[in-house]
């Protein structure tokens, strides 16, 4: 199990340049989670390397308290184009 | 990771085109994640191998490293770490998935 709020704190401060981020328990249970991130740090990376640096940010907790993660990754640019 | 695991996963990846590392098989997913992504290559028309990291702990968490990528399913074509559940997923949705999935002419 792992708090809404560390999972937000380990990733803005691990990927860096966070202008928006929303954290969401999706089972109530404080192990499936889905994240949506926007971050300057992204631009110019692949999807893969997006999520990489979420991964690494996070470390130690995606091999245990974080059973499933669904990203969804932005740069200021893409996130700017899928608000429409 | 052992060298011997690292040629083992190297293998199958060579051997297949279309790999799918998943919890369960295709025709028995047992995690969410992996059963979207059986879906998402069905609905392309690929044809994939599965391996199902449940049966061996080795592979389990040597594909981990293997890509640095923590989390199960992963998706290779021709070698290359494609993505997990939300780009490939992502991808199919954008209408990107097919120009991965075929082979390149010439």
């Amino acid at each position: 199990m792992v708090e809404a709020e560390d999972l937000e704190q380990r990733i803005r401060q691990g990927v860096g340049d966070v202008s928006h981020i929303v954290v969401n328990d999706l089972t109530g249970t404080k192990d499936h989670w889905e994240a949506l991130i926007v971050s300057e740090a992204f631009s110019g990376k692949s999807p893969i390397e997006q999520h990489q640096m979420v991964y690494a940010a996070l470390g130690e907790l995606m091999a245990g308290p974080v059973h499933a993660l669904a990203l969804k990754t932005y740069s200021p640019e893409s996130w700017a184009k899928q608000e429409g | 990771m052992e060298d011997t695991l690292q040629e083992r996963i190297q293998g199958i990846i060579d051997n297949n085109d279309v790999v799918l590392f998943m919890k369960g098989t295709k025709h028995f997913p047992q995690c969410g994640f992996s059963a979207t992504l059986v879906e998402v290559l069905r609905r392309a028309g690929s044809e994939f191998q599965d391996v199902n990291v449940l049966e061996d702990p080795g592979i389990r968490h040597g594909i981990k490293e293997f890509s640095n990528w923590p989390t199960i399913p992963q998706l290779y074509v021709r070698g290359k770490f494609v993505g997990g559940c939300d780009i490939v997923r992502e991808m199919y949705e954008k209408g990107d998935l097919d120009a991965v999935l075929s082979p390149k002419e010439g």
